[in-house]
């Protein structure tokens, strides 16, 4: 940023007093020169060509009007199906919650006074967090075999390191007054974190866990295309056989689905905060 | 009665709502437990776990330092570059629907209209668009870039509402009064509210996209996840690992400048 003021020097502008002030040059031009590199860029590298799209989009909206009307009599052999994917975001995402307090208190710098055991925990959580959720279903498949258990522990994992991660963010920036007086009248640290930095960042650890939760079932709902349960296994048949009315009423009965979840959830979260 | 006392009698009493709420949630949990069966875990499966992580330990280095089409970094600029690029699709997709969605510019059918529209973009799994657009515009990073623009779609428009509707209309109304023009009501009026609001959010779903980016190979949408799951059903867990570090270095990369460029945004 200096060099770009030297090559364009400040504008200077002289007040009625006689001070003379300087206004910088804007800096759009320079990021928008930026941005359009990287898209010329990046379409060589991806042969994005918007010829091609124009002729052939015309497929992709009659995949979809195929869609429609949803196949109804696909609804019983769907139903399975959806039951998996709803319990193993449910179990996933509670187990993963649950294993999110210790963990996340572990990482907290303020209530764990050796910085080794907070950066092992915080690396560890950001670690499991960038890993994409269907790479770790994909080898829990290989370790707990095909099914839902290895979509649960992907799901686990997940929520373990996006729940504990808001959390050891929330407890570091909660106010220790009352954790200080509860230690020095002589309580240990965990009688003190249980009654003075628990009630403080309950609601909103319930609240991240319900989100958590939320979109969890929209994941889960892939999982299944790497073996790991749910209807992502009925998704990649159908679509394969190109049956489209099948995926219609797949996606019909997902967004339901997510539609309720997200409305319970979110009456809950608006109680909690 | 002491303060104290009293102060404990004031506090509000919910036992029986948060009781009930308890047993719903055991009783769920209890009802999900179905979908965890330990007893498939095969004889190998430890065996496999083991494998694994020596694998990830000792990283095919040869894959990931060298400079090839097949080498882990051209893979990863590959994903880069996908992500990048759905991106801008997605945002430029995002603007008018989010316009069309916003109450406070549209009439009120209109805007439920599309937006029970978004929540269809939004709900349908991104490897569901990836295996369409393959039959669209052929396996490889375009039909990627296509998937990432749409599903970033459904979360870009809902927030970009959020931002429109929460416009100062004042401002609009005071320099109606002082005579603007349309023109210069909407670059000095309505531009510098939404645009760092947009544009942070752009920036976060850019961050998203990485990890989305990097398992559209799955499906054959370019990026690395073709060659990581190749890798993977190989059992060459090296390889696998090499490709890992990779990724999780990127992704953790763009989410520090991210970070830093919103946070940039948001104080000005």
């Amino acid at each position: 940023m200096l060099m770009y003021d030297k090559l364009f020097p400040p504008k200077k502008v002289a007040l009625r007093s006689g001070k003379i002030v300087m206004e910088k040059r804007s800096r759009t031009p320079l990021i928008l020169l930026l941005i359009i590199v990287a898209v010329v860029l990046s379409v060589e590298f991806t042969n994005f060509n918007l010829k091609v799209l124009f002729v052939r989009i015309g497929k992709l909206f009659g995949m979809i009007g195929e869609m429609f009307p949803p196949d109804w009599a696909y609804f019983p052999k769907l139903w399975g199906a959806l039951v998996d994917t709803l319990q193993m975001s449910l179990i996933g995402s509670m187990i993963g919650a649950l294993l999110a307090l210790p963990i996340a208190i572990l990482a907290s710098s303020n209530v764990i006074p050796n910085r080794f055991v907070t950066a092992f925990f915080k690396i560890v959580l950001s670690l499991l967090r960038t890993l994409p959720t269907l790479v770790t279903a994909l080898i829990a498949t290989f370790i707990f075999g095909l099914g839902p258990t290895a979509g649960v522990v992907a799901i686990l994992l997940f929520t373990l390191s996006y729940v504990g991660k808001l959390l050891y963010e929330q407890i570091e920036n909660v106010d220790m007054g009352p954790f200080e007086a509860m230690e020095s009248i002589g309580m240990t640290r965990i009688q003190a974190f249980r009654y003075a930095l628990f009630p403080q960042v309950l609601p909103s650890y319930l609240s991240n866990s319900l989100f958590c939760f939320e979109g969890n079932v929209r994941y889960a709902a892939i999982l299944g295309y790497v073996g790991a349960g749910g209807v992502g296994l009925l998704i990649k048949e159908d679509l394969g056989w190109r049956d489209y009315q099948n995926v219609g009423m797949i996606i019909l009965a997902l967004v339901i689905t997510v539609y309720l979840i997200e409305t319970v959830s979110e009456h809950f979260r608006k109680k909690l905060i | 009665m002491t303060t104290i006392e009293k102060q404990l009698q004031a506090h509000p009493r919910n036992m029986r709502y948060v009781l009930t709420l308890s047993v719903i949630i055991i009783a769920l949990f209890i009802w999900s437990l179905a979908a965890v069966n330990l007893k498939d875990i095969h004889q190998s499966g430890l065996n496999i776990a083991q494998n694994i992580i020596t694998g990830i330990m000792n990283p095919d280095l040869n894959l990931l330092l060298s400079v090839s089409k097949q080498s882990v970094l051209y893979l990863l600029l590959e994903t880069v570059a996908i992500a990048f690029l759905g991106t801008i699709v997605g945002a430029i997709l995002s603007v008018p629907l989010a316009f069309l969605a916003a109450s406070n510019i549209v009439p009120k059918p209109v805007a439920w209209l599309i937006r029970l529209l978004l929540i269809f973009i939004r709900t349908i799994p991104a490897l569901v668009y990836g295996l369409m657009f393959i039959r669209v515009s052929g396996p490889g990073p375009f039909s990627g870039v296509m998937t990432i623009g749409i599903t970033s779609v459904g979360m870009l428009s809902k927030l970009y509402v959020d931002a429109i509707e929460e416009l100062d209309t004042k401002v609009l109304e005071s320099m109606t009064s002082i005579g603007c023009t349309t023109f210069e009501k909407v670059r000095y009026g309505i531009l510098p509210q939404l645009m760092s609001l947009f544009l942070s959010v752009t920036i976060y779903r850019f961050d998203m996209n990485m990890r989305e980016a990097s398992i559209l190979g799955l499906v054959g949408a370019g990026g690395i996840g073709a060659p990581l799951i190749f890798a993977m059903n190989g059992y060459k867990w090296n390889q696998v690992g090499a490709i890992l570090i990779g990724l999780v270095f990127l992704i953790l990369i763009i989410e520090w400048i991210s970070n830093k460029l919103r946070t940039k945004l948001v104080k000005g």
